[in-house]
């Protein structure tokens, strides 16, 4: 051994490891590690590696169903969708080193999340993101917007693959810790599916892609830890990403994978070369030895540590068909990214690490995965609040003001700047994406009429008001933005960001959101089939709200049946699908309006949901429906709005004669909503399906004009409402709005 | 009628320049490999396509502009051999010289992606004459190094002898006079900063950049 550094209490610490969790470190080596062997079980059983506060929970996820290929558990999950043909996506979080290093952060998120899908054999085909800033006027969100933004793009731009969709929000609930959640979708062939489990003894391992630097070292056990006023001091733990390497990266991958050389692939993400090999191994059943001098170095002297804990990006291990080695060397030396051959398969079950002739680290396998501290922390449940009473919320003055208000509100204005900055047609299968304001993205899967439809969607303002409800909601929203563009929805990836699982209160927010998305894939047949978790989410003790954003993805057999929320048509009639009962509390106008985020969340029921969405979605293939969109954020008034801008058109909304309070009829969240522009022909008989399938159907009004008009409520022109959409952003960015 | 697209590490509109040319020629086109140091000679058509070859480090196009294959291209288009650049490949072009000016960094700073309105602004030449009755086209743009810049001596001989092509109507990154697209002075080669490519699918982008490549391919 060659570290002979004294492990004091201390270096356990600055290891983020428990005395606890030391102790069974102790018990299962029967001896002290060495600080190489300390480093590697402290980012196994770092939070972010070994899910060691959620793993119980996480446990309780439907993940399987009848298109299920492959569920957590592999780099990424695995839907068929029919022909031989399967998607493969996840969603991950890079939150902590987004806000540290907004552009590095932010960019390694979306290159590891792109790993992670074309490490299964799949060519990424679009890409998502969810993002979560803190209120415009704290002094650092414009440049983290600013960064962000701009790595998002810089990264995905460079490697070609278009990133077609996701939502940005605001809250001062995330002014210490923003999310950058980035979402891969990538389309392979049944039969050509790779996965990490090694076999074999004495197959070779291959290192391939970029060198191995300094950098990134112990992010992972950043990622597990709250902050403090001294995070700027972390930002060496962030990595620093190459696009132009990653793309090299995934033509090599691909052209590699279309020989017979690989028995499993994974790529160095989080914990590098430590947590690729370990689990590798751990899968396969199998020992692993790695000579580390022939690991690829930027660096001189770089010690076993370092290169087992680096987590320098756009790398790949490999196991591979002994006797196929020339193939690996052939390709990849083509693409002119390095490729090593740094050990082998061995049937020890142990991790063994040679360094200059020396043994280094020779430690079990399975403690490192399967052992991992799994925690039943305490919890508790957050309290039920009161449901509001619409009717005790004062009616507004100006009902043109309040639309005005909430269309331009940071939530809802237009991300036009963002998007932007974000090439969406590159690889020319497109078929809808931010530019049209639309419930999801849809994107054709190459040489075929079938298209994949993607969302990514969670309330926090509900998820804080009820954690279950909010969990149901968040679920939901997908599988109705999937609905509107007339995809049936088949799997879900998610990530759960939370705040330190230690507090018993938040732990109680990650398992009630986990039990309420839980009961939404059960009732939906919408299975978890990859996901992360991102705890500790916290600056000097404050959390984030409970922000669990689910990335949902659908199949539109049909390209040709695609509808979308721009083609609504003057003279078409507005309908609304669903129950109305003006639900206020916790939404969006009572936050805008009248300052108040309190009260119950709308509640989900699924059967209603089902109902109405399996009807909107037959409508849609009957190419009944010019434009639809769900009601969400804003309710009805803000769903007509937001169609009626996509469409470049107005409308003409009918004063409504129920005991509902005007502005809980208009803004108010109840679920499972639609509005539909449909042809005046086509009305009579959507309604009187729509009786027999137990579906709520109203008329609403009609499309066309250059207003926003109902009687003595609204008179507001198309262009005002636009301008008001579309500026907020740009001149917040410009530094002119607050 | 045989065309050809050259990839470069990290094109990444090679295979939508080789969709787009396959559609109008009926025939797959044949991708060149950064490395040869030869163009096959019955190829009639090459594009330069989009991307970020080499990652675009240096400037962008520079590092391609002295490639091996891109020597053997410079060659060929001189004596006569129809090209086209789209984004990066306009980017290359203007790096060999074959094509006057260079593109900077968009005045806004930022990478804009959008559905670009174009005018065209000279129907007579073999890139536009199908374009007969037609004033303007939308192209997708996706861009952070689009900024046309040249002297005015040589904006001002490329207007005068019809070379520009192309011109922004609402200009997005800040190019002298809204250049979009230009040719050489023999009428061979072609460079723009949008994507007729992405522009060929009523599903995906419209139609409107199927005429351009039936202008070209027509004409040889």
């Amino acid at each position: 051994m060659t570290k002979t550094e004294k492990i004091t209490p201390d270096v356990v610490a600055e290891h983020g490891l428990s005395e606890s969790e030391y102790q069974i470190i102790l018990d299962r080596l029967e001896r002290e590690p060495n600080l190489n062997e300390l480093g590697i079980f402290s980012v196994m059983w770092s939070e972010h590696c070994s899910y060691k506060s959620s793993r119980r929970h996480l446990a309780k996820f439907l993940t399987s169903g009848e298109k299920v290929i492959q569920g957590p558990g592999e780099n990424a999950g695995v839907i068929d969708i029919g022909d031989g043909d399967c998607i493969i996506f996840k969603m991950e979080s890079h939150n902590h080193p987004s806000y540290i290093e907004p552009y590095q952060g932010a960019a390694t998120g979306v290159g590891g999340i792109m790993r992670d899908v074309f490490t299964m054999g799949a060519r990424p085909i679009a890409l998502m993101n969810a993002l979560r800033f803190g209120e415009p006027d704290h002094p650092k969100t414009r440049s983290l917007i600013d960064g962000v933004v701009a790595g998002i793009g810089g990264y995905g731009n460079c490697v070609g693959v278009p990133t077609v969709g996701g939502e940005t929000n605001f809250h001062k609930g995330y002014n210490g810790n923003i999310l950058v959640n980035a979402m891969c979708v990538g389309h392979a062939r049944t039969d050509k599916v790779f996965y990490s489990a090694a076999s074999g003894v004495g197959n070779p391992i291959f290192y391939v892609g970029s060198k191995t630097g300094r950098d990134g070292i112990h992010g992972a056990t950043m990622a597990s830890a709250e902050f403090d006023d001294d995070s700027e001091e972390k930002r060496p733990t962030v990595q620093v990403g190459d696009p132009f390497t990653e793309k090299l990266l995934i033509e090599a991958c691909m052209e590699l994978m279309a020989t017979d050389a690989i028995i499993a692939i994974q790529d160095m993400g989080a914990a590098g070369l430590t947590s690729s090999s370990v689990e590798m191994a751990d899968k396969g059943g199998v020992g692993i030895e790695l000579n580390l001098d022939n690991v690829p170095q930027r660096e001189e002297n770089m010690t076993p540590y370092e290169m087992m804990l680096s987590e320098s990006q756009e790398r790949m291990l490999m196991v591979l068909v002994p006797g196929k080695e020339h193939l690996a060397y052939e390709v990849f030396e083509k693409w002119e990214l390095d490729v090593a051959e740094i050990g082998k398969t061995t049937d020890t079950g142990r991790l063994v690490l040679k360094h200059k002739r020396k043994i280094v680290c020779d430690i079990p396998i399975a403690p490192l995965a399967d052992d991992a501290p799994n925690y039943d922390r305490p919890y508790i449940a957050s309290e039920k609040r009161d449901v509001i009473n619409a009717a005790d919320i004062a009616q507004p003055d100006d009902f043109n003001l309040v639309l005005k208000q909430l269309i331009s509100c940071p939530d809802i204005a237009s991300k036009r700047w963002i998007w932007e900055q974000y090439d969406r047609h590159v690889m020319a299968n497109t078929m809808d994406s931010s530019q049209s304001g639309g419930d999801a993205a849809v994107v054709r899967i190459h040489g075929t009429k079938k298209a994949v439809a993607i969302s990514t969607d969670v309330t926090p303002r509900y998820c804080f008001a009820d954690p279950v409800e909010g969990g149901r909601q968040c679920v939901m929203e997908t599988w109705r933005n999937l609905t509107c563009v007339g995809a049936d929805p088949i799997a879900i990836t998610d990530c759960l960001n939370f705040g330190n699982p230690e507090r018993p209160e938040i732990m109680g927010q990650l398992v009630g959101c986990i039990e309420g998305m839980n009961e939404a894939c059960h009732a939906l047949n919408y299975p978890v089939v990859s996901g992360n978790v991102s705890l500790y989410n916290e600056t000097n003790g404050t959390a984030i709200p409970p922000t669990p954003a689910v990335g949902g993805v659908g199949l539109i057999p049909d390209s040709q049946y695609l509808t979308a929320i721009s083609g609504a048509k003057d003279g078409d009639t507005l309908l609304l699908i669903g129950n109305m009962t003006g639900w206020l509390g916790a939404s969006l106008y009572l936050r805008e309006i009248e300052g108040r985020e309190d009260g119950a969340p709308p509640p989900v029921n699924f059967d209603e949901e089902i109902r109405n969405g399996n009807y909107v979605r037959k409508l849609i293939r009957l190419r009944r429906i010019n434009a639809v969109h769900d009601c969400s954020d804003g309710g009805l008034a803000l769903a007509v709005a937001e169609l009626c801008l996509s469409s470049n058109t107005g409308a003409v909304i009918t004063k409504p004669h129920d005991d509902i309070p005007l502005h809980a009829h208009l803004f108010g969240e109840d679920q499972g909503r639609y509005v539909l522009a449909v042809e005046p022909n086509s009305v009579n008989p959507i309604i009187s399906t729509a009786e027999g399938l137990k579906v709520p159907v109203r008329k609403i009004g009609t499309i066309g004009g250059d207003n926003f008009t109902m009687k003595d409520v609204f008179k507001i022109s198309m262009n005002s409402l636009r301008h008001s959409h579309e500026n907020w952003l740009p001149e917040y960015m410009k530094g002119d709005a607050k | 009628m045989k065309t050809a697209v050259i990839v470069f590490p990290a094109s990444n509109c090679d295979r939508d320049a080789a969709m787009a040319l396959e559609k109008v020629t009926g025939r797959k086109a044949e991708m060149i490999w950064h490395r040869e140091t030869e163009i096959p000679a019955d190829i009639d058509f090459v594009v330069l396509p989009g991307g970020f070859s080499y990652g675009d480090y240096l400037r962008c196009g520079a590092i391609a502009s002295r490639s091996p294959i891109v020597r053997d291209l410079i060659d060929k288009a001189e004596k006569g051999l129809p090209v086209a650049g789209f984004c990066n490949g306009f980017q290359i072009l203007a790096e060999t010289g074959l094509l006057p000016g260079a593109l900077m960094r968009n005045k806004g700073l930022k990478f804009v992606c959008r559905n670009q309105k174009l005018t065209i602004t000279n129907k007579n030449t073999r890139f536009t004459r199908r374009y007969k009755d037609v004033e303007s086209v939308t192209f997708p743009i996706a861009h952070h190094d689009g900024n046309y810049f040249a002297s005015d001596e040589v904006i001002r001989r490329l207007e005068k002898d019809g070379r520009v092509l192309f011109k922004y109507d609402g200009n997005p990154n800040g190019s002298k006079s809204d250049i979009a697209g230009i040719c050489n002075e023999k009428g061979n080669v072609f460079g723009m900063m949008p994507h007729p490519e992405r522009a060929i699918d009523a599903q995906h982008g419209g139609t409107d950049g199927l005429e351009f490549f039936k202008s070209i391919i027509e004409s040889i």
